[in-house]
């Protein structure tokens, strides 16, 4: 019992991180249908800029978050900008390789300023080392934090959502765009907010995973960003809620993996999962077959 | 001035034509019917008045208050702010959203706060939040949906798609308001009850209004001033009266008389 629960908060933040990912994955699919692959590469510039922060400007954890959260936004809709809203009005497919060319961009831009050698996040402070023992259960404080701020980022995520006007915008634009801007909403504005969102996420997922596993580089966005991607399409992409339960999945299947003693098949068995959903429900959990009108 | 000028505005696609060197006006509070047989272009008349496809030449002026601007090849957004609003031919609401919420979204537009403002609470968050609220529920209660706020819309009835289409129209608190076919699909007692509505709102909202319709009880009872389309070009102009024993338009529509006939 006690080992199932201290896998069990391990799967949480595991879990938290990968929704943190997933959300702008979703988020941006369900606003303009593209899988947005360099999504993984804006959560590794975040990682990257939170090291800085702390490490060149001895600012603590809080700033290079927030630090990561507004560089990552800048960027992310500057890729929108830039890569996909010329391309709006042409084939899904050819948006879909461009996400995949800005993605390798991204990441060798990055390794070719930064080296290919992984980096050891800087020391943390005390407080965020610490762990205490609930009955046998052994908790690191930096758990609490990833968790706590995650859960944070989802309720206002969530607030913004459901009650804000741009929230409003987001939803009435993901459902029908040109009646959205018949009613005046300018639906570039509301596509640059989504990336915005997703991305300022993603910048904090990437400075909570360089504290969580010590150690960046410039392709660490790879395996990150497919499992977030693996856990929106397995809550249903597009669908908010179904990448926070598809993330909290994956995140305890592969600690339950890790902790069964087979941590060399932790990637596999996400795989197996989209797998297994695609064959399943390929709509998701949460998806509903949505039939194309011809 | 006319609220709304359209000079010699013409759209094609390809090769086709689909509006050819039209010239319309409509006057503050004029109620405007705009007939012609299937595939006269009226739609995309309409699509181009609202900046779905800008025009190809000619002009489009719209004057608000005093102030004259030109609405060619804007955005639509922009068009709507500019003071007009519209419904579908083949309804288009936000099918997964609440009856509210479809009234909200257009609302919002007119009632400004900002992002920061949202997560701060900084004083005119709340307060413009239940504005839009209040606004909205008592748009639907003019519209008779107010019990089925909370609805999804896609769950409506027909006819109440259609007045929620309405309703969202005149959220975004337009000077214009064009109908695309309101009553298509209706029974001859439900198209009865809109007209009346019709005439209601634009008393109510002193809202100009341009209609497309193919119910021609409903075009010759509340319209003053009927346009009649054919092939993209416009062939006659006047009063019911008039457009009715118009030859031209009894041509268009019932094709040419028989010479020894």
């Amino acid at each position: 019992m006690t080992e199932f629960l201290q896998q069990a908060i391990n799967a949480l933040s595991l879990g938290s991180i990968y929704a943190l990912i997933a959300l702008g994955y979703t988020m941006v699919y369900g606003i303009i249908k593209l899988i947005n692959f360099a999504h993984g590469e804006i959560y590794m510039i975040g990682a990257f800029v939170g090291y800085w922060t702390m490490s060149v400007f001895h600012l603590g954890v809080f700033e290079a978050i927030l630090a990561a959260m507004i560089v990552c936004t800048v960027l992310g809709v500057l890729i929108e900008r830039v890569a996909y809203r010329p391309l709006r009005r042409s084939t899904r497919l050819a948006s879909l390789i461009t996400a995949i060319g800005m993605s390798l961009l991204l990441q060798y831009t990055m390794m070719y300023f930064v080296g290919a050698d992984p980096r050891a996040y800087p020391a943390l402070p005390d407080y965020m080392n610490a762990s205490f023992s609930l009955g046998g259960v052994v908790v690191k404080s930096q758990q609490l934090v990833i968790i706590g701020i995650s859960v944070l980022l989802m309720i206002l995520l969530q607030f913004v959502v459901k009650t804000t006007k741009m929230g409003k915008a987001m939803r009435a634009v993901s459902q029908d765009p040109e009646a959205a801007q018949l009613m005046g909403i300018s639906v570039d504005r509301t596509i640059s907010f989504t990336f915005a969102i997703g991305s300022a996420l993603a910048g904090a997922a990437g400075v909570l995973v360089g504290i969580y596993y010590n150690s960046i580089n410039p392709l660490m966005g790879i395996m990150p960003g497919l499992k977030a991607f693996v856990a929106a399409v397995f809550g249903g992409i597009g669908i908010i809620p179904g990448a926070l339960i598809g993330a909290f999945v994956i995140g305890g299947a592969e600690t339950a993996v890790s902790a069964l003693g087979y941590s060399l098949f932790r990637d596999g068995v996400v795989f197996a999962i989209l797998i297994a959903i695609l064959i399943v429900k390929p709509t998701g959990l949460l998806g509903k077959n949505v039939r194309e009108k011809v | 001035m006319s609220l709304l000028s359209v000079n010699d505005l013409t759209r094609n696609f390809g090769g086709l034509t689909a509006v050819s060197r039209a010239n319309l006006h409509v006057d503050e509070g004029e109620l405007v019917g705009l007939i012609g047989p299937n595939g006269a272009g009226k739609t995309t008349l309409f699509n181009v008045l609202t900046g779905v496809y800008p025009p190809s030449s000619g002009t489009i002026e719209l004057n608000v208050d005093g102030t004259t601007t030109s609405i060619g090849g804007k955005r639509p957004n922009a068009i709507c702010r500019a003071g007009v609003g519209r419904t579908f031919q083949n309804i288009r609401l936000f099918k997964d959203l609440t009856v509210l919420d479809n009234v909200r979204i257009a609302m919002q537009q007119n009632i400004p706060y900002s992002l920061l403002a949202a997560f701060t609470h900084a004083g005119t968050f709340g307060g413009k939040e239940q504005q839009i609220r209040d606004e909205s529920e008592q748009l639907l209660a003019v519209m008779g949906l107010a019990d089925k706020a909370d609805e999804l819309s896609r769950n409506l009835s027909y006819g109440d798609q259609r007045h929620l289409e309405i309703a969202r129209a005149l959220a975004v608190r337009p000077k214009l308001l064009l109908l695309d076919e309101p009553a298509a699909g209706m029974n001859p007692n439900e198209t009865r009850d809109l007209t009346d509505l019709i005439s209601q709102l634009r008393r109510d909202f002193g809202l100009t209004v341009v209609l497309i319709e193919h119910d021609m009880s409903l075009v010759m009872r509340i319209c003053e001033r009927i346009y009649v389309l054919d092939h993209g070009s416009i062939i006659s102009e006047g009063t019911p009266e008039h457009v009715r024993n118009d030859p031209l338009v009894i041509e268009a529509y019932l094709g040419e008389e028989a010479p020894n006939a």
